[in-house]
């Protein structure tokens, strides 16, 4: 199957990268011979075979439920992009002007 | 005095231990060593010398004033830029992480300086460690020491590089799905892909949280064992960490003993692709193995030529996920903010402007393999591939004790050559991604430089979950055969040319 530009850009769309013209068309021909090649998983896998998403056997791990100390606030923020008011500050999320 | 960078990091604790040597003389060599070989190499994304004395200088004092410290106290260590270290930017050779610094440490990190360790730096590596050949690293790659036109393995190929450049005694990596095997084998050094969850993934950036492994990296088998002990063990602050006693691994690294071992050579991982002086140095190690005790028989995985197709839709489905986090929202890069652009827009224009063209390239196949509609055909499908694959070790390991193959069916390729062929590069991981779709612990030593090229052959010995410790032995062993015939360690062969 071949995967096309508008295709491409519907995936890249759903994964919040933006692509120019140029990614879009050599990644749909690059996609295409990667899918092609991965595509006999679909012929060995059976029916009857049980799927695993992890290699160990391993459910709901917890630990106790006692409170520890966070990272310090300054710490982590003094990496973010942009801050306010001890808060991540972040560009405008509605689709109005608040 | 001979050079400290020649020396193994068990003979350089041994040094340190009777103080015949100060660790701020090791480090200070192998930073001189950086300072002289790097611009060439390219191994390391950031050294970071003057704290890297001021811990050497901290352990000599604690060792002059009688202190008790562990054995590898002193003795430096090169990072993986892809485990968090607090003081150092935390790249993993991305852009969208330019810059950044981590405000906790990873654990195996953690675990090297509660050791005394000293951490010379960060090593390079193909960006968020997707890559066979550390191209896709955003600041350049790195370059073979054995020949500087050709890759040095990806995507640890900067943890490797530096320790066949002598401008490391041990490093740090992490195995996916074969990023600490396959540059070791064409680097000519050891690298060691640990039972997952045996080593704390807590603090290593994640590529594919099911696959992410880290493990050590060294000149030999010891020193790697040596690492390996410092590295691994139960983490509460991992979720997916085995609560077990690991297996000792340097007992079995000293012990050399092959005799009434079983070993298996996989029948499916030989043949087309696999290049004749590939063939000839694993076939040599192999029949060395069987003189000196072991008994050699073939093996079937009969679904191992599905592994690669499998882990090519979980890989991505899980990068694909996980590096949804790099949102320009909380940390790194963040591009067309101008109080006009939404939050989504500024998503976009980041992800576009600080991704590199395989990251997108998984991102967008992975989000692909887990739409719907075709969810069940490419991720439900693979999964079902992992349980075979899983299948087949399980039927392996109740005939023999660890299985054989070559770690990569190549040597070191040109710089350059695969870059426009993703399925080209991938194949370099066709004999080490079984092992991380099931989960048990493998490794690559080295077998010799191959007869037709004269680069370095990497053999891969897979064990079972939390048996590590047989990798040891049969890499000790294979070493010790190997450089009796040699006449001297692999890379002392290296070293000559470079002198």
């Amino acid at each position: 199957m071949a995967l096309t530009n508008a295709d491409v850009a519907k995936l890249a769309d759903l994964a919040r990268i933006q692509l120019t013209d140029e990614e879009l068309a050599s990644m749909a021909s690059q996609l295409d011979v990667i899918l092609d090649a991965v595509a006999s998983v679909s012929e060995v896998a059976k029916a009857d075979v049980a799927p695993t998403s992890h290699a160990l056997d391993l459910t709901n791990v917890f630990r106790e439920d006692v409170v520890k100390p966070s990272l310090p606030i300054q710490e982590v923020l003094a990496m973010a992009p942009a801050v306010e008011d001890d808060r991540f500050r972040v560009p405008r999320i509605l689709g109005e002007e608040s | 005095m001979t050079d400290l960078t020649r020396f193994t990091a068990a003979q350089l604790a041994a040094m340190l231990g009777a103080q015949e040597v100060s660790s701020q003389e090791v480090t200070r060599a192998h930073l001189d060593r950086i300072a002289e070989v790097d611009d060439d190499i390219h191994a390391f994304l950031f050294v970071d010398a003057e704290r890297a004395l001021d811990t050497a200088l901290q352990i000599d004092n604690r060792r002059s004033a009688g202190e008790t410290l562990h054995p590898l106290a002193g003795v430096p260590v090169a990072v993986k830029d892809v485990f968090c270290y607090t003081g150092t930017p935390t790249t993993c050779a991305s852009k969208i992480l330019q810059g950044w610094y981590p405000p906790y440490n990873a654990t195996v990190v953690q675990r090297l300086l509660d050791a005394g360790m000293v951490i010379l730096g960060k090593t390079n590596m193909d960006e968020f460690a997707m890559g066979s050949s550390t191209e896709n690293s955003a600041f350049g790659p790195t370059r073979n020491p054995w020949d500087l036109t050709r890759i040095p393995g990806g995507s640890g190929g900067g943890s490797a590089a530096s320790l066949a450049g002598f401008e490391a005694p041990l490093a740090i990596g992490s195995d996916t799905g074969g990023s600490i095997r396959q540059p070791a084998a064409v680097t000519g050094t050891v690298g060691t892909k640990p039972t997952y969850g045996g080593s704390s993934r807590y603090g290593l950036i994640a590529m594919a949280s099911s696959l992410d492994t880290p493990g050590p990296c060294a000149r030999n088998v010891l020193d790697a064992a040596l690492l390996h002990a410092v590295i691994s063990g139960y983490d509460p602050q991992d979720s997916t960490s085995i609560n077990a006693a690991p297996a000792d691994v340097v007992t079995a690294a000293r012990s050399s003993d092959v005799r009434g071992m079983k070993i298996g050579i996989v029948k499916e991982l030989s043949g087309e692709g696999y290049s004749e002086g590939v063939e000839a140095r694993f076939n040599e190690a192999v029949e060395l193995l069987a003189s000196a005790g072991a008994e050699v028989i073939e093996v079937s995985c009969p679904h191992f030529p599905a592994a690669l197709g499998a882990y090519y839709l979980i890989m991505p489905s899980e990068v694909s996920s996980n590096l949804a986090r790099f949102d320009a929202m909380r940390y790194g890069l963040r591009v067309g903010d101008d109080q006009v652009n939404s939050a989504e827009q500024v998503m976009r224009l980041t992800r576009d402007a600080g991704l590199g063209a395989e990251v997108k390239r998984r991102i967008i196949l992975g989000t692909y393999a887990l739409s719907s509609g075709y969810y069940d055909a490419y991720y439900g499908s693979a999964q079902k591939v992992r349980t075979l694959i899983i299948q087949d070790f399980a039927q392996a390991f109740s005939q023999v004790d660890v299985l054989v193959s070559p770690t990569t069916p190549t040597t070191a390729f040109p710089l350059g050559e695969r870059l426009d062929d993703p399925m080209a590069m991938y194949m370099a991981d066709l004999c080490t991604i079984p092992s991380n779709l099931a989960g048990n612990c493998a490794a690559s030593f080295p077998a010799g430089l191959a007869p037709d090229d004269g680069l370095p052959v990497g053999i891969q010995v897979m064990a079972p979950v939390m048996c590590d410790d047989r990798l040891y032995r049969v890499g000790s062993a294979l070493e010790r055969l190997l450089e009796a015939s040699w006449g001297s360690p692999l890379l002392a062969q290296l070293d000559k040319e470079q002198r």
